[in-house]
């Protein structure tokens, strides 16, 4: 066996590969050949590490250092000093570490940490290789299902681990396998939703990108438990790295024999495909998304029935999110109990939230639920940005709700934000500093709604338009009183009457920005006389 | 392919990602300044990696530090052992190298004619 002194991760995601991640890996290995090093030092490449806006990162293990704003002319001083002299290159080292750990809700403001659940693997093991991911403890979940916990038993779990959706509707995930189960009809589907397109939201990209088997081992349990045969993976188009290792990853996997005809010698078989999307927001409706996956326009479908019992192509259908399904091999790995330890009562276990805007260390970080938003931002995001005051978070994407500091101490989950009519939605937390303009803000969410809608539903075609051209105004200084009553009125009527959820959610935004911001807002139009 | 296999493949994989960050029993720590390099410490590193991965020695790293000061005794190496005080060779040659890992390493008795 050939000892493998230092191995040195190269964090390779969509953002590092932009920053020259590939010139960098090049360099790395070239300089370790040219000082005679190949053999001892290996480079790996791996997923996010969970720090974004620092250029090409890497860890160098055994000692578990980063480096980041790594060039390729670096290479050379970093492989001569440290790896050969073991002096590590201090004006390279990162000095705000990326959190690997779920950070507790700390009720005493010690704050405890914990090993992550779905992004365990995420910037550890290498994607590419199902060995290091069989190695991290991958496919013993479907190992126990098969062997201990049958079909029933793995519903049977999930639902008691109380589980629910993490794409922002938050339904209780055994429920929905359940009704699957016990809907009529052959062959049934598994659909994830990776058409990751809530703005300021990657979290699902990084799972992909990070470790792909996860999301495949998630999708055969969830299948095996209900009875379905066969899965998509619905992914948005642009991303491109995690189209690739997911397509390794479910070749290697078949290779293995964990996907395909009588897995494991269980008598249980599926396989699965990876559908690209084509860039439409609505298509993360879920049956918008099967309408796609059938070929059709991206519209939503009347509901009910839902797609338990009449799916894609009329079949019993269950579509999950990405970070849902990246739970589920944890929860049957550990036990439903487990999952229970972490989280409040009625929402247990972690979420992935990516917190971008006005902080000092954005990026991608994995916190319990009921974590508060002050935690999140001053303990995992380093704080405001330049020493700046907290104005205020859009949390939940743009179909979320603006959160004032009054908000900070609020527990974030999604039974418990619901409370405040806020949203936890996909995770995304925007943070804005006190020199941010919210009605530039809320511009820019209208634009971005108006821009998205499909146009299948009268009041959401014609009330994006109408609010847009309001907060256009109003922006240029040339609002008139009682516009913002009309704004008001219209996402009311939009959230009553509108199809799908992309018109009903729009009320969100503009009733939370007036409910925090009331002053600002209304500093913006003459007064009503 | 079988639950059984899989279980196998999980044993070797875990075996090959442990190297990477273990909590090891032993660390070998040879110092890699300039003088350690001048004097042939690069030798001695390799000759360790060689033995230890000849071995199959899966709780032991070998890693590498700068100078200790001590340049007259250069190559120097620093064996740690778990609740042990660590010991410390100087002028190593790859054939001292060797026989730090049979004897210390691998039958746990310091090499006391090597030892600084």
């Amino acid at each position: 066996m050939n000892l493998v002194r230092n191995h040195v991760l190269i964090s390779i995601d969509a953002g590092t590969i932009m920053a020259g991640a590939r010139a960098v890996e090049k360099a790395l290995v070239d300089e370790i050949g040219k000082q005679g090093l190949a053999g001892e030092i290996a480079v790996l490449e791996t997923g996010s590490i969970g720090a974004t806006g620092q250029g090409v990162v890497i860890v160098v293990y055994p000692e578990g250092l980063y480096y980041a704003n790594v060039a390729p002319e670096d290479a050379h001083e970093i492989v001569e000093e440290h790896l050969l002299k073991g002096r590590p290159v201090k004006r390279l080292m990162m000095t705000e570490m990326p959190k690997q750990q779920v950070i507790r809700k700390g009720k005493t403001g010690l704050l405890k940490e914990q090993p992550r659940i779905v992004l365990k693997n995420s910037g550890v093991i290498n994607p590419e290789n199902i060995d290091e991911y069989i190695a991290a403890g991958g496919y013993e979940a479907i190992e126990r299902a098969f062997t201990e916990l049958k079909p029933a038993g793995v519903i049977k779990e999930v639902k008691d681990s109380g589980l629910v959706g993490r794409g922002g509707a938050a339904f209780t995930t055994g429920m929905k396998w359940d009704f699957a189960s016990r809907a009529p009809g052959q062959p049934k589907y598994i659909i994830c939703n990776a058409d990751e397109g809530e703005p300021g939201t990657f979290k699902d990209r990084l799972i992909l990108e990070g470790d792909p088997h996860k999301l495949i081992e998630g999708m055969m349990l969830a299948a095996y438990a209900f009875g379905g045969s066969k899965g998509f993976i619905y992914i948005r188009g642009e991303y491109a790295l995690s189209i690739e290792r997911l397509e390794k990853a479910i070749q290697q996997a078949r290779d293995y024999g964990i996907l395909g005809d009588n897995i494991l010698e269980s008598g249980f078989s599926f396989d699965l495909a990876v559908m690209k999307g084509a860039g439409a927001y609505v298509c993360g409706e879920e049956t918008a998304l099967i309408e796609s996956l059938e070929g059709k326009r991206g519209h939503p479908r009347n509901k009910p029935p839902y797609p338990v019992t009449e799916g894609l192509w009329g079949k019993p259908t269950v579509v999950n999110n990405v970070e849902t399904l990246a739970n589920v091999p944890e929860i049957i790995r550990h036990g439903a109990a487990w999952y229970r330890g972490y989280g409040t009562e009625k929402c247990p276990g972690t979420k992935v939230y990516t917190i971008i805007g006005n902080v000092a260390t954005p990026g991608l970080i994995e916190a319990e639920m009921g974590t508060t938003l002050r935690d999140i931002i001053y303990e995992y995001a380093g704080g405001i940005k330049a020493g700046k005051q907290f104005k205020g978070a859009l949390v939940g994407g743009a179909a979320g709700a603006f959160l004032g500091p009054e908000m900070l101490d609020a527990q974030m989950d999604f039974v418990n934000l619901r409370e405040y009519a806020a949203v936890l939605g996909s995770g995304a937390i925007l943070v804005m500093d006190e020199h941010t303009d919210i009605v530039d803000m809320l511009q820019s969410v209208l634009h971005f709604f108006k821009h998205e809608s499909c146009g299948h539903c009268v009041p959401c075609r014609l009330g994006t338009k109408e609010l847009v051209e309001i907060i256009d105004q109003i922006a240029d200084g040339k609002g008139k009183a009682g516009d913002i009553e009309k704004m008001v009125k219209i996402s009311e009527v939009m959230r009553d009457t509108s199809f799908c959820p992309l018109g009903q959610s729009l009320n969100l935004p503009i009733s939370s920005a007036l409910k925090y911001f009331k002053d600002e807002v209304y500093g913006r139009v003459p007064a009503a006389v | 392919m079988n639950l059984e296999e899989l279980k196998k493949i999980r044993e070797k994989a875990q075996k090959d990602v442990e190297l990477r960050q273990k909590q090891a029993r032993i660390r070998i720590v040879v110092g890699m300044g300039t003088s350690g390099i001048a004097a042939g410490a690069r030798d001695v590193l390799k000759t360790f990696v060689e033995e230890v991965g000849k071995r199959n020695l899966t709780d032991v790293v070998v890693t590498q530090t700068g100078e200790k000061g001590l340049a007259s005794q250069e190559p120097m190496v620093e064996v740690f052992e778990e609740s042990k005080p660590a010991v410390v060779y100087g002028n190593m040659d790859p054939e001292k190298a060797k026989r730090v890992v049979v004897e210390h390493v691998v039958n746990g008795q310091p090499v006391s004619e090597f030892a600084i």
